[in-house]
Order: C-alpha cells, then structure tokens, then sequence
C-alpha cells in the first residue's frame, strides 16, 4: 500500500482527526467479551481490535484451499504479488477519508474465491474498537475477491468495547471485486457503543452477470456513515443494497449509496428503512446512475421511514441521472407515523401502550431483518433491532413475513413494505 | 355490573353520544340497535377507551369503578373485550404472537406466570377449532388479508382467549355467512355465564335467533329511545326505523 501524507479534509470529519494507535496485541478483547458483543456464524472469523487482527480470536482457512481469508497485513508480507493486480487498477480514493483510509490502514481482511470456489458458512469479519485510554482511530482496508463462478457470504460487525474513553473513530473500507457469474452477499452490522464514529465504505465492481447484496444494518455509533457504491461494469450484474438505520438518542445515520449502471441489462434494487426516535437523524442519499451504455437497466429505490419522535429527522433524496434510453427506473421514499388505530387495537386487547408502539415499530423495522440470510446472523440481528425498539421478540415460530428469497439477491419492488405506518409520499 | 349515566361523547369537535342511559346486570345480554349513524360503535369505542372520542358528560362505572378514568390496557384487564366492527390489520405482527402478548399482557396484571409457548399453542388450537378457523391463520399477520368473515371469527378468537367479563360485540354478525353466523353465535354463547355481561351491536333479528338478549334497546341521534324484551327486535324487523325517527323529529321540532 501506499502511503501518503494525506489529512482528512472533509468538514464532515472534523470529528476525527485523531491520533492513531499501532499496537500489536488484543488491546483486551477476549473471546468471552466478544462472544457477547457478536454472534458466533460457524465459519472462518477475523478479529480485528482497533484495525489490528487478533490472531487467537481468528479462524482461518488451510493455505491452498480455494477460499482464502487472512489479514490483509499477512499477505502483504507474505504474497505482495497477489495484492498487486488489485492495487493498480481503481485506486484513487473518492474522498478524503479514503484517502485516509489508504494513508493509514495497515491491515483489513484479505478474502479470495478461487474459480468455482464456495464458502459455506459465512466468513465474519470483526472490527473491535476497545476502550485504550485516549481517543483512536482505526483504520482498515480490506478486499473481496471473488474469480469467476465462486461464491460467499461475508459478514462485517463493527463493535467496541465501552465505555470508550475519549473519541473513537473506525474509519473502515472493503472493496468487493466480482468476477463474471460470481456471488457475493456482503452484511455489516454496526452495533458500536453510542460514543464512538463510523466511517465505512463498500465499493463494488461487478463483472457480467454477477450477484451482488449488501445489506446495512446501522445500530448503534453515535455519528455512522456508511457508503455503498457499486459499478455494475458487466453484461446482466445484478446489485441488491439494502439497509435498516434506527437513530435514537443524539444518533446520525448517513447513507450514501450509489449504484452506477455501466453497461447493458443490469438489474439493481436499493431499498432502505428508517425508524428515527428521540433526536436521532438519518440521512438516505441514494443515486442510480445509468451511463450512456446503461441500454436496459432495471434500477429501482425505495426509502421508507418510520418517525416516532416529533424532534427526529430524516433526510431522504432517492435520486435518478440517467444518460441511456431504453431503461427502467423507479424510485420513491416516504415518511409516516405510527397507526394510532393499530396502537388503540393492540392496547384494548391488554397489552400497554409501550409494548404496544414496541411491537408496531419492530413489525416495521422486521422486513429488513427477515432480509438476512444466515440464520445465525438474522437471529442475532433480531434481538438487536428489537432491544435498540425496547420491543419484545415472539418465539411462535417464523416471523409472518419472512422473506424466502433472503439473501439470493432477488430483491422485492418498491412500495411494498410492512408495518402500520400512516405514511406520506416524498416528492424526490 | 355496568352502570352507563347521561353519556355524552363527541369526535372531531361534533356531538355524537347525546345522553346515553343503560344498566346491564351481570350475567345478561344486551343488544343495541339502531339506524346507521346511530352512534352504536361511537358507544363501543368509548366504551374501550379510544382516545380520539371525548367524554363530555356523564359516568360509566364498571363493577363499581370509573371506567372512563382507566387507560384500553387496564379496561381490558378488568375485563372489558370489544370485538371491532372493522377490525384492524396489523402487517409484520403474526397473529399468534399477538394473542400470546395479550394474554398474558392481562395476566402479568394479575400477578399470574407467563403461559408457556407449548401451553399457549394447545389451547389457541382448541380455540380456533371452535371457531373453525383455519390454522395457517397462527402465523400470518393480525387480520391482513383476512377476509371479512375471517376477521370476525379472528376477534372471536380473541374474545375465548382472553374470556372477557364484559364482552361488546359491534356488528360481528354482518359479513357473516349463514354457518359463519352459527360459529360466532356458538363462540359467544360458550361465553355466558352468571358474572358475564354482554353488549351485542347487530341490524339484523338472525342473530338474537341465535344470542338470545335479555333487552334490546334502539339507539338513535345518540340516545336510547327505546328498550324492551326480545319481542322489540321483531317488531323493528316489520316496521324500521321510520316511526322512531318520525317521533324524533317531532320532539326535535318541539325541543
Ligand atoms: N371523525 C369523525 N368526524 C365527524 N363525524 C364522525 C367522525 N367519526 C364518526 N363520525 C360520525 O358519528 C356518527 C356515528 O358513527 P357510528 O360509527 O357510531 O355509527 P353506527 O351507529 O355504528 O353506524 P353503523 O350502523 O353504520 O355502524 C356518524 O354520523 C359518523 O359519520
Ligand atoms: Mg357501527
């Protein structure tokens, strides 16, 4: 990597000039704090603490194997001619925090599928922020690479250990690289304490007639920014990126998302739902893109939000530029309330008034959670979604509205959606 | 048992409930009709606590406490069930759930244990065989999608579990086919009982053929204008609403 003297220049991170730390070790994370703080997925695992792996905390695959997961640090040391290829090509940072990124990461997780190679289980990749005494700034950079035909699910949780003494920033960015007929479903959970910032980016290059998904869950942090750009650059590449923010408290969301359509016949849905609560802010700015080439795209956005607070905010800019005839765009984004009919229903029936809004509001926020395909993963994403809504999870069985196409990439249209919200439509 | 006074409620700044009297002793079976626009469900509606219709005068008590001054959750929890005339879909909340939530919602007030899961299922399945309810029901969502006479049979449902002391019923029986009707009839007789008291909202005699009243009363302009034996519900059948409606608006042009 290289290394340069850049600063964050960007009004947004102003909050995160700090110093970073270079220390080698577990910075005390143990694997019974962290067995409280993720989920275990049964697969390979990276543990990074403050943007460091912990190698006793970490599972990895035999060397040889078509899947390989290792610390990008690793490979660099070890293999740089692998990195190579892959840091030629679209290396110029987009921003000033990426940039940032690039300057001062040292390590992220290194994934490879060979050809036709499948990881079974998820490969989880955990960034640990832990409390060192004075403020940090970690920064990962970390690569996908999936040769054509493999496939995998990779998740990302973003968590720390609190109380976090003084500022804590994760400034962390993964570049997904599909090659033609490859699948990759990339998760992050962002369950951070409330005290820290997160800056994240997933950038995508997708080859013809890949598959791709991420799927966003913003949690916790107490300013998050997490960016998802995709370059469908391939013949019939399909995206699906989705998300779940749920500011409360003094939280800020920022959603960036852009999907660019560069070429002909690619398929993208974006859908992202928001419940704002106290005087949390999200911020949905998604943009489909269709380039002069973009000959039948099929591109829709969908935004919807939940306020539950008359001091929440919510900015939503579901945005369309398209340069190609021939293409197919719908996007649309709305704003609501809870059902007050459906909150009186519930209370009449005996059960009060805030288990009540709890159980409408995770009714709402439930079609992004049934979204996970890992089962592991969409249990363990349920109970965070329902405690952050002070709401309680049934276990009656299947949520009503699962959605049996989890994780394949088939995403639904707009405009569907569950949840008894009284909404209004937002002119874009 | 209930005990309504000079009930006078209103909605969105208009005077609905105009001085509402009725008394229903424990143990009996009331029936409330009346032309559309009545005030029938505005009464169940206050009745239940919900909150965009206010009380401008008058007193409910219930087994001897203020009803009114209670919140929905604690009406329910002293016993008091409404079966909705438009009951509410509620997407992404399975049915199932939702009656264990409430179920013991109302015993948690009571100082009683959670029911566990297995328990609960047992006994949901026995009750929705009662109604003839189809058990694909348990996990969809609370009356989405349900069709008209599914959804009656769904607030039914609802009433067995959570055997109510006081139950309204608000036009259960319209929407309802013939078998349909003997269910539900069926599901609320299996209610009665000495303590239990019941407010049956209907137009229609075919299902006081089924849930025998002990006094029907007509509500019209948001008054009781007239009560009686079950004969009453006959004699509306033959004759409508005309002559009471005649009869108010010549006390109206004298008032
Ligand atoms: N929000 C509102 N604003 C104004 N009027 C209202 C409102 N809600 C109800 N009303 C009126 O109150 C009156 C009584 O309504 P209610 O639903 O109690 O009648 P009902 O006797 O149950 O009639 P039906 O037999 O048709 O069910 C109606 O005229 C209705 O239009
Ligand atoms: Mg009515």
């Amino acid at each position: 990597m290289t290394r340069t003297g850049s600063t964050c220049d960007l009004p947004r991170c102003s909050t995160c000039r700090l110093p970073s730390v270079r220390h080698a070790d577990s910075h005390g994370l143990t694997a019974e704090a962290l067995a409280t703080l993720a989920p275990d997925l049964g697969g390979f695992r990276l543990v990074f603490a403050n943007g460091h792996l912990v190698a006793e905390l970490s599972t990895m695959p035999d060397p040889g194997s078509g899947v390989t997961v290792a610390s990008l640090a690793s490979v660099l040391a070890t293999d740089p001619d692998r990195l190579e290829p892959l840091f030629a090509g679209r290396t110029a940072p987009a921003d000033g925090m990426a940039a940032l990124n690039l300057a001062l990461a040292d390590d992220g997780a290194f994934i490879h599928l060979a050809t036709g190679a499948h990881a079974d289980a998820p490969i989880h990749v955990v960034f640990c922020t832990t409390d060192v005494g004075h403020p940090v700034l970690a920064s990962t950079h970390s690569l996908v690479v999936a040769d054509p035909d493999s496939s995998a699910t990779v998740v990302e949780t973003h968590i720390g250990v609190g109380p976090l003494a003084g500022a804590a920033c994760a400034n962390a960015v993964t570049r997904v690289v599909l090659a033609p007929q490859a699948t990759v479903h990339h998760y992050t959970v962002q369950d951070l304490p409330d005290t820290a910032f997160h800056l994240g980016v997933v950038d995508v290059i997708a080859d013809h007639d890949s598959t791709f998904t991420a799927h966003t869950l913003s949690l916790g942090a107490a300013i998050a920014r997490h960016e998802v750009r995709v370059h469908l650059d391939g013949d019939g590449a399909d995206a699906t990126v989705t998300g779940l923010y749920q500011p409360a408290g003094n939280q800020y969301h920022d959603h960036p998302v852009l999907v660019e359509h560069n070429t002909t016949n690619c398929t993208s849905r974006q859908i992202y739902n928001g419940v704002l609560d106290d005087h949390g802010h999200g911020v949905f700015n998604g943009r489909i893109m269709v380039a002069p080439a973009g000959m039948g795209t099929d591109a829709t956005q969908s935004n919807r939000n939940l306020v539950l607070s008359d001091r929440a905010e919510v900015d939503t800019r579901p945005r369309l530029e398209i340069l190609a005839d021939d293409v197919k765009c719908a996007h649309g984004a709305t704003v609501g309330q809870l059902d007050e009919t459906a909150v009186h229903y519930l209370r009449t029936r005996g059960i009060p008034e805030p288990a009540a809004r709890g159980m409408l509001t995770y009714a709402f926020a439930t079609e992004m959670v049934d979204r996970i395909g890992p089962p592991a993963l969409r249990a363990w994403a349920a109970q965070l979604v329902a405690d952050r809504l002070g709401a309680v999870l049934g276990d009656d069985g299947p949520p009503p509205d699962a959605n049996p196409d989890a994780g394949t990439g088939t995403g639904t249209g707009t405009g569907t959606g569950t949840g008894s919200v009284h909404t209004e439509e937002v002119t874009p | 048992m209930l005990h309504i006074e000079n009930l006078h409620a209103s909605t969105a700044g208009t005077e609905i409930l105009r001085g509402v009297n009725l008394d229903i002793a424990p143990g009996e079976v009331h029936a409330i009709m009346g032309p559309n626009g009545s005030g029938k469900s505005t009464l169940a509606h206050v009745l239940s606590g919900r909150p965009d219709y206010e009380v401008t005068a008058g007193s409910v008590t219930y087994n001897g406490v203020d009803l009114l001054a209670l919140a929905p959750e604690e009406r329910a929890a002293a016993g008091v069930f409404l079966a909705f005339q438009y009951p509410v879909e509620i997407p992404g909340v399975g049915n199932l759930y939702f009656l264990r939530t409430a179920v013991n919602s109302i015993r948690a007030t009571k100082g009683l244990d959670p029911i566990a899961v297995t328990t609960f299922i047992k006994m949901a399945d026995k009750a929705m065989d009662a109604v003839e309810m189809d058990k694909s029901m348990k996990n969809r969502s609370v009356n989405e999608g349900f069709s008209g006479g599914e959804k009656k049979r769904n607030e039914i449902l609802q009433m067995t579990m959570l055997e109510p002391t006081l139950a309204i019923l608000d036009e259960t029986d319209s929407g309802l086919d013939i078998d349909a009707l003997r269910i539900v009839a069926n599901g609320v007789n299996a209610l009665r009982s000495p303590e239990r008291s019941m407010l049956v909202i209907t137009h229609y005699q075919r299902l006081l053929d089924y849930i025998v009243p002990d006094k029907i009363h007509v509500l019209a302009a948001g008054r009781i204008v007239r009560s009686g034996g079950k004969e009453l519900a006959l004699e509306l059948e033959a004759s409508g609403y005309a002559d009471i409606e005649a009869e108010l608006a010549s006390k109206g042009a004298t008032a």
